[in-house]
């Protein structure tokens, strides 16, 4: 039965991802591409990757969809067709996806436990996690702590992407390069009553859903990064409901700023703390006198300061799409 | 019992799975846009309210059966208010419900 | 049902080479972002499909269930830094695209092109 409705979705997928290329209107392709995320993320589910189906559903069927629409809003909305046909681009992808699934004959069928990726490392990690950190999720235990240094890096290239998209947009157009404020007339959608109210009522709600998410990372799916995705989506709602500038009265930039900054610095920080108290940098096990428990802080910490930075980041480049005028 | 509860939570499920099959059918075959949010709109919400207290049903007396409230919940809060947000804003940007006909039904009123 | 076990790959391979050709031959930038996200997206599916095991569930060690059998928690710890990263990544590509339209007026690549060989 698994089989069946895993087979309908994959077919499901290739049909989207032809209707995306096909159709000429952009904003068509860019709901499209978030059906997809969806269908991608159920996807994953089936596959047994939980953490991963919550990540995609939280950052590419939401923020990415909110982010083209954005975008989308400052250019154009239609494509124009083109007039020449692409033989060569279509000889090119044809024959590259014939070698491809002539290769794929060589890889280990879906679900061998014999395959040479359940060999090596991963049992290790399944039978290690309980006695060195003692929490059930363990992709949470490898992610945070065997392999923090890679969620280091992570975090660093959110912070990273959010300076350069300021850079790009944050400042006014023209002679005088201020930061713009949002004209204080914009009320966003609230005439509408309905969808107001609505609206109202859940974005408690979907924060309160975020910080459960956010502190039960070590216990089921979750962690920093879809809990930062959940809370910066509440508020990116708020702003859309009420305009810009009730967002920015409610959560204002310098604030984002300084998650966006604290939350990679609270990372940096407790990794030199391990340096500091007498092991290696991201040694959690020196921070308290547990060895145990020192790696549940540490985790606790660092998933903490990744979901800070994640929210911040994401929420300042909504209002950087959001504050650029039209010509 | 547990016959009885498994029983009434097929029945709910196969009585939903109609519903969301009825739903995507008249999404798919009725001639215009504000018809096609009825039958789209039908998915939202009585197929919601009758397969996830299936889905509750088997799952029991458990965290399980809390989290599919809340899901329950929040679908039924959303789901109607984004078919509102959706026709309104087809009404707005000025489409008007007699003017999409497609010519499937024109064939007898030309008459 | 041998061939049953390869679907997944070839779904990639096919979802691939879909979202390659929406970067190499479409004219729109937008539409060439759009198809580098699928093209992530499905390379996501082929990592993610490797640790599956038969029989196995989510990597979550429950208390007092010994002898579970679980699927690989590798690919998935990989796979939830490149979506991020790749989210990131498209944040930056669409506000060049943004700056792109202001200066230029279009974000056809053969206006941007024109445009730039006539000075």
């Amino acid at each position: 039965m698994i089989i069946v409705s895993g087979i309908f979705l994959l077919t499901l997928l290739a049909i989207i991802a032809v209707a995306i290329v096909r159709t000429k209107n952009l904003f068509v392709a860019v709901m499209l591409t978030s059906i997809f995320s969806l269908l991608m993320a159920a996807n994953f589910f089936i596959l047994d990757a939980a953490d991963v189906a919550l990540t995609e559903a939280a950052v590419g069927a939401g923020v990415t969809t909110v982010i083209f629409l954005s975008a989308l809003s400052l250019t154009a909305e239609r494509e124009r067709s083109i007039t020449r046909k692409r033989y060569l681009a279509i000889f090119v992808v044809v024959v590259t996806t014939l070698v491809l699934i002539y290769a794929t004959f060589d890889k280990p069928r879906l679900g061998d436990p014999q395959a040479p990726v359940h060999q090596h490392v991963a049992p290790w990690y399944l039978e290690k996690t309980p006695e060195f950190i003692g929490i059930p999720n363990v992709v949470t235990a490898v992610l945070g702590s065997f392999r923090g240094y890679d969620t280091l890096g992570e975090v660093f290239v959110v912070f990273t992407a959010c300076i350069g998209v300021l850079f790009l947009l944050g400042s006014r157009r023209g002679p005088e390069y201020a930061v713009y404020e949002p004209s204080p007339g914009n009320t966003g959608l609230s005439h509408h009553l309905i969808p107001k109210v609505v609206s109202r009522l859940l974005v408690p709600f979907i924060v309160l859903f975020g910080l459960y998410v956010q502190f039960h990372g070590e216990y089921g799916p979750g962690g920093g990064f879809q809990a930062g995705s959940i809370v910066a989506a509440g508020i990116i709602l708020h702003a859309l409901i009420e305009g810009e500038a009730a967002a920015l009265a409610a959560v204002p930039r310098a604030a984002l700023l300084g998650m966006v900054v604290g939350g990679a610095m609270l990372y940096g920080l407790v990794g030199l703390a391990g340096l500091v108290l007498g092991g290696n940098f991201l040694d959690y096990s020196v921070l308290l006198s547990d060895p145990i428990a020192g790696q549940q802080l540490g985790i606790l910490l660092i998933e903490a300061g990744v979901g800070v930075t994640v929210c911040g980041a994401i929420l300042l480049i909504f209002h950087a799409f959001a504050a650029r005028e039209l010509v | 019992m547990a016959g009885v509860i498994d029983g009434l939570s097929w029945i709910l499920l196969s009585v939903g799975g109609m519903f969301v099959f009825i739903g995507g059918v008249g999404t798919l075959r009725l001639p215009n846009f504000y018809t096609r949010m009825h039958a789209a709109s039908l998915t939202d919400s009585m197929a919601t309210l009758l397969i996830l207290p299936g889905i509750m049903l088997q799952a029991g007396w458990s965290l399980a059966t809390i989290k599919l409230l809340a899901i329950l919940v929040f679908l039924l809060l959303t789901g109607p208010t984004a078919s509102y947000a959706l026709a309104n804003a087809a009404l707005l940007s000025g489409m008007k419900p007699e003017e999409s006909r497609q010519t499937v039904g024109d064939k007898t009123s030309a008459s | 049902m041998e061939l049953l076990g390869y679907y997944n790959y070839w779904v990639f391979a096919v979802v691939l080479m879909i979202g390659f050709y929406a970067v190499i031959a479409k004219v729109n930038l937008i539409k060439k972002l759009i198809g580098l996200s699928i093209f992530q997206s499905a390379v996501f599916l082929m990592y993610i499909t490797m640790d599956k095991v038969e029989g196995g569930t989510a990597p979550i060690i429950q208390e007092g269930v010994s002898d579970q059998i679980f699927s690989n928690p590798l690919p998935q710890v990989l796979i939830l830094t490149a979506i991020v990263v790749g989210v990131s990544t498209l944040a930056l590509g669409l506000a060049i695209v943004v700056r792109i339209n202001e200066v230029y007026g279009s974000i056809e690549e053969t206006d941007i092109l024109d445009m730039d060989r006539k000075g």
